[in-house]
């Protein structure tokens, strides 16, 4: 093996990339055809909902282009991270999707299905045999944890890519993955050595994202051989520089040198990025230190309770001189307010957050300055045990919070603008991530299971 | 004196998944960048009291091939969960971009 080339469809399916730019990439003759699907990114909502959080629409759009291009030029397609979060609730649905357009186009192919959701049984075994642990930042996985999730998902390698790959899959459609996972397998079962491909890997993995100046989300190609990897954008109108891919090795990582796969870690404090041409890199050098352990990346999340939001503004140049004096007379009022409806009990069962916008709403106690100008964005916020609860609450805090006075003015005022009726939002469940933990499996199969199907 | 935000070409600040933050101040060429990285105004004392974080959990990191400095820390909220104001990280640098060099 020479060589091998990878066409990135676009940094996440379902944000688009140029027809052109993908057709031009598949002139360029890739061996395969790659995009990633998820991110913890949109926050902990699709990990517990499983909702995805583009539109099926905008998912069936790339999707189909992606499944033509693959059939057409006779490569395999592999997608990972469905969903946005990879739960098997997402998976199925990316499925059903790519099933409705597999019929339409009358596509015919051999299809890798991966879930990578983790029993709760799993895990508790998995710590009671200390065969899981914490990672930067720490704390500890407790039974409780596992018990109170509602659901966890492992993060697949490169590994049961390479084995839908090995089973003859033209289509891959997988569950949680890391990124650069996507990307690595079809180039690691080709023989190419490890170093060069997670790093070209992790510079495919965002699509356009290592250009000098994205304008929009696109594809990216590389060509990848033993020794290092060359990289150029198929869109004429974006260019990679050494500087712009060496960047990207910053992009959404804790580390500027290193990348931490199951099989082991990437170092890149050595590679060498020369151009190429105006627009295409030539990257090298970068080392591969394989694992002790291999070890799988689990993300879980648990329901911290329903939420309402009201979003109102103030104008007023007397409420604003004594905003802080006047939101904490407010909060006490709301609080006793709803002790009223509900006794002294109801404290434990009920949080309420201001977020002041004009002040410090962004960065909350990191915030050097408080100054306020002519008008602030309030955003009451209110988390409860029920939905029932977080609406009533709402309800009665938007009520005070609107005519809440202030001593220079006498009579009833209004103090708040408020742009909706009704003016409470209620959002529904709200869900928090609980784990930042890899767990150390036997084999990557105790985790993912693969399923065949001919569509 | 010059401001950081009219030396770098990009500040920005993002999670390193839901737990961490990470902020990336990148130069368009060397002279700049070493001008900052050599200022020692980048210094782990001053960051971890800009940002009240633990300085033994914060990494900062000069990385010569993109002239670029990386500065690393735990999230003081976990992204998405209530008290989280940001949940991609996206506006965290704000306090970086006026500092003068």
């Amino acid at each position: 093996m020479q060589e091998l080339r990878a066409l990135a469809a676009t940094g996440i399916l379902g944000s688009g990339f140029k027809m052109e730019s993908f057709e031009k990439g598949l002139s360029w003759k890739p061996d395969f055809i790659g995009c990633d699907a998820g991110t913890t990114d949109f926050g902990p909502y699709f990990l517990g909902s499983g909702e995805s959080h583009f539109s099926d629409d905008a998912i069936k759009r790339d999707l189909r282009l992606i499944l033509l291009g693959a059939q057409k030029n006779r490569i395999p397609a592999i997608i990972g991270s469905a969903g946005t979060s990879g739960a098997d609730t997402q998976v199925e649905h990316t499925v059903r999707i790519l099933q409705e357009i597999a019929g339409a186009e009358n596509l015919h192919f051999r299809l890798g299905v991966i879930y990578s959701e983790i029993q709760k049984e799993y895990l508790l075994e998995m710590i009671r045999k200390n065969r899981c642990s914490p990672l930067d930042p720490a704390f500890p996985l407790t039974e409780e944890i596992v018990q109170k999730s509602v659901r966890i998902v492992g993060l697949a390698g490169a590994e049961p890519f390479m084995e839908c790959l090995d089973n003859g899959c033209r289509v891959i459609i997988a569950g949680r993955s890391s990124d650069t996972s996507v990307y690595a397998a079809l180039p690691l079962k080709m023989g190419l050595p490890p170093a060069p491909v997670w790093h070209a890997a992790k510079i495919l993995e965002c699509g356009a994202a290592c250009v000098e100046q994205r304008q929009y989300p696109d594809c990216m190609f590389a060509s990848i051989d033993a020794e290092g990897f060359c990289i150029e954008p198929p869109n004429s109108d974006y260019r990679c520089t050494p500087v712009s891919v060496a960047s990207h090795m910053l992009y959404e990582s804790a580390s500027a040198y290193e990348l931490v796969e199951p099989s082991g870690v990437l170092d890149t404090r050595q590679a060498s990025y020369q151009p190429l041409t105006p627009r295409s890199v030539r990257v090298a050098g970068g080392l591969f230190e394989p694992a002790e352990k291999y070890s799988i990346k689990i993300e879980g999340v648990q329901l911290a309770g329903y939420q309402s939001i009201i979003i109102g503004g103030v104008r007023d140049p007397v409420i604003l001189r004594q905003l802080d004096s006047w939101l904490e007379g407010m909060e006490q009022k709301i609080h006793a307010r709803i002790r009223s409806i509900y006794g002294e009990m109801i404290k434990q069962k009920y949080s309420l957050l201001f977020r002041i916008y004009g002040r410090n709403a962004v960065m909350a106690e990191l915030e050097p300055m408080l100054d306020v100008g002519h008008e602030v964005g309030i955003l009451i916020e209110i988390l409860a045990d029920t939905e029932a609860l977080a609406r009533s609450i709402a309800t009665a805090a938007g009520h005070i919070a609107l005519h809440y006075p202030v001593p220079e003015w006498s009579g009833l005022i209004t103090g708040l603008a408020l742009p909706h009726s009704p003016a409470e939002i209620f959002k529904g469940p709200m869900y928090e991530f609980n784990m930042n933990h890899v767990v150390l499996p036997e084999s990557y199969r105790d985790i993912f299971s693969i399923e065949y199907q001919e569509i | 004196m010059t401001k950081l935000a009219d030396m770098a070409k990009l500040i920005r600040s993002k999670n390193a998944g839901p737990f961490s933050l990470t902020i990336d101040i990148m130069f368009a060429d060397q002279t700049n960048y070493a001008k900052v990285k050599h200022s020692g105004v980048i210094h782990p004392a001053f960051i971890s009291k800009l940002y009240r974080t633990d300085i033994n959990h914060l990494k900062i990191e000069f990385f010569d091939a993109g002239h670029a400095i990386k500065i690393s820390f735990p999230r003081p909220t976990v992204s998405g969960s209530f008290k989280d104001a940001d949940v991609f990280g996206g506006q965290q640098y704000g306090p970086l971009v006026d500092l003068e060099f």
